[in-house]
């Protein structure tokens, strides 16, 4: 699982209050959410963004409330995957479990400016800065997380689970 | 090998002998818990699914509580689709408004928690229920879905930090402080991933209340959870639920082995620490209050999961009672839950409040998160006891957040900036 895209740089702490602020909650439609992603901390970001675009930050990334309106909102403005130095723990989750293609690599995320042109391999943990020539290694997937990735998310892996214990 | 009482819950929970930090397991939940905002989402994740039934109805709860009363059309249809899911899946435990109040306090006063029990939720500050020694955490909507479905989790176990508190507290100095100051020393992701336990005497000695508060906020160190250890104050508490909860009748307590391996053990003056304010626009960004009364305010919030409690109210009564807000000020109270609301109805905290000069709020998330019933504008301050004070947390992004505990928001609203209850009345006609 593979992407290329240019990155939008952002520092650490990065919380789901900046990512969609909670006087957007009343919806759960993603093209909505996607209008109001990254608004309090960068406005100009979703005029910005194009399809396959990459997100690099630092520590604690969706650090804050447990809205998987966070991950909805990102994915659904174009965001192809995040590379981050960490994830806060429930954005991890929730990432995971939705589908969106996550990142944890420190050094990547300290060197990779805004704008450069980056392919990332997510389960293979492989990422290559295009416009400087180097690469890093990522965190590879525990087999756990491999295989919520293959299933496409953690309700298709439970209705596999189900089945198998009905049968 | 001696386990902590995090890893114990969650073997139990799993169905396994022992279980290690780092290892990832799938475990049985006691309680799947979600809101007005993350229960829509995960209706509609469940439901897209195919999934057509819910495991165990019993061990679902719903509770509107953020933007509720509805605060606009959206909101009551968001609310409409969660109370039709729980009367077509026969779930109880949907906690209408005026029957209800805000999650964290609603769950654990009505009784629905019990030591030992694993509880999920689908919001962050599900952490809380670790002050009756139980696991719980937060989690997605897509989890949550899960769990309906399937009644299982998966969970990496995490490791456990210690922290312990040697010492007595002063005048003033309550759990928000404890835990203000944990999060200054240790910064926002400084237990990502981990469980807290909080221990040593100043914890022994903090009311049941104070712990909630503590619990609460473990999710502003990063925590996956905070717990503290079972003891007389826990049994009280349990006893003092309705007649045949869970609370009374269920539950197995688990404590610590004394051999049980902590990622870190950090020792705690708490002697040392003075009433704290986290200030703009981090939980981590700590200082005395009293290093702050330059900072003029508009607006005072005491309440929320963190602090909206009867003995938060209570603190908050203390400090106002026959003084006034200050003219500048706007100050505004969000009760835990009915319960909490007719109690302070019935003890005289509610005339205190109000006779200040409070708005006194139906139980509601409201302001915390820059909903309604108390949005900023740009360029305004609060003091909240709330939990967080990122940029927009309660309103424009241009408007900052103090996070304080009772008495140094009540005295804020008392002095028109950030004050300590012995700054407001020491003062000569401080009333």
């Amino acid at each position: 699982m593979a992407f290329e895209g240019t990155v939008h740089k952002y520092g650490r702490d990065v919380d789901t209050d900046v990512i969609i602020p909670a006087r957007y909650l009343n919806t759960n439609d993603p093209a909505e959410l996607a209008r109001h992603c990254m608004e309090d901390i960068d406005p100009g970001f979703v005029t910005r963004v194009r399809p396959g675009d990459i997100i690099v930050a630092g520590e604690n990334f969706g650090c804050g409330s447990s809205r998987e309106h966070a991950p909805v909102a990102i994915r659904a403005a174009g965001v192809s995957c995040v590379v981050a130095a960490s994830f806060a723990r429930i954005f991890y989750r929730n990432a995971f479990n939705t589908g969106l293609p996550i990142v944890v690599c420190p050094h990547a995320a300290r060197e990779i400016e805004a704008g450069d042109r980056v392919r990332v391999d997510v389960v293979e943990g492989r990422i290559e800065d295009l416009t400087t020539g180097k690469t890093y290694a990522a965190e590879a997937y525990p087999p756990f997380m491999r295989e919520l990735v293959a299933s496409g998310g953690l309700l298709p892996y439970v209705k596999k689970r189900l089945a198998e214990d009905e049968a | 090998m001696g386990q902590t009482v995090t890893e114990k819950i969650i073997a139990r929970a799993a169905g396994l002998e022992a279980v290690r930090a780092g290892e990832i397991v799938e475990a049985r939940v006691d309680l799947a818990l979600a809101n007005d905002v993350t229960a829509p989402l995960a209706i509609a994740e469940f439901e897209d699914a195919g999934f057509d039934k819910v495991s165990d109805p019993a061990r679902i709860v719903l509770v509107p509580d953020h933007f509720t009363p509805n605060k606009d059309i959206k909101t009551a249809g968001q609310v409409k689709k969660v109370r039709e899911f729980a009367r077509k899946h026969g779930i109880a435990h949907f906690f209408e408004t005026g029957r209800a109040g805000i999650e964290h306090v609603i769950l654990p006063d009505m009784g629905l928690v019990a030591p030992g029990d694993l509880v999920i939720g689908a919001d962050s500050h599900t952490c809380t229920y670790g002050a009756v020694a139980a696991f719980s955490t937060g989690v997605g909507s897509t989890d949550f879905a899960a769990a309906m479905a399937w009644g299982r989790v998966w969970l990496r176990v995490p490791q456990t930090i210690k922290f312990v508190y040697h010492g007595r507290p002063g005048r003033h100095v309550v759990g928000k402080d404890l835990m203000l100051h944990t999060i200054g020393m240790v910064g926002v992701d400084g237990a990502l991933y981990k469980a807290m336990e909080f221990a040593g005497e100043a914890i022994e000695d903090l009311p049941i209340d104070g712990r909630f508060t503590m619990c609460n906020m473990a999710i502003e160190a990063g925590g996956k959870s905070g717990i503290v250890g079972f003891d007389e104050k826990t049994t009280q508490y349990l006893q003092s639920r309705p007649v045949g909860s869970r609370a009374r009748t269920a539950g197995q307590v688990f404590a610590s082995d004394p051999e049980a391996e902590y990622a870190q053990v950090v020792e705690i003056d708490a002697g040392a620490i003075r009433p704290t304010v986290a200030k703009p626009h981090l939980p981590s960004n700590t200082v005395p209050a009293e290093d702050l009364a330059d900072v003029r305010i508009d607006q005072v919030i005491v309440g929320s999961c963190t602090n909206g409690r009867l003995a938060d109210l209570q603190q908050a009564a203390e400090v106002l009672k026959g003084r006034a807000v200050h003219p500048d000020v706007r100050l505004i109270i969000l009760p835990g839950s009915q319960e909490v609301f007719l109690a302070a109805s019935r003890d005289g905290t509610m005339q205190a409040l109000v006779e200040a000069g409070a708005a006194f709020s139906t139980p509601t998330c409201g302001a915390c998160l820059g909903g309604h019933m108390g949005v900023l504008a740009a360029g305004e301050r609060a003091v909240a006891t709330t939990n967080r004070n990122f940029v927009g947390r309660m309103g424009d992004p241009e408007s900052e957040v103090y996070l304080a505990n009772p008495y140094v928001a009540a005295a804020s609203a008392i002095a028109g900036h950030i004050a300590t209850p012995d700054m407001v009345t020491t003062a000569k006609g401080g009333a």
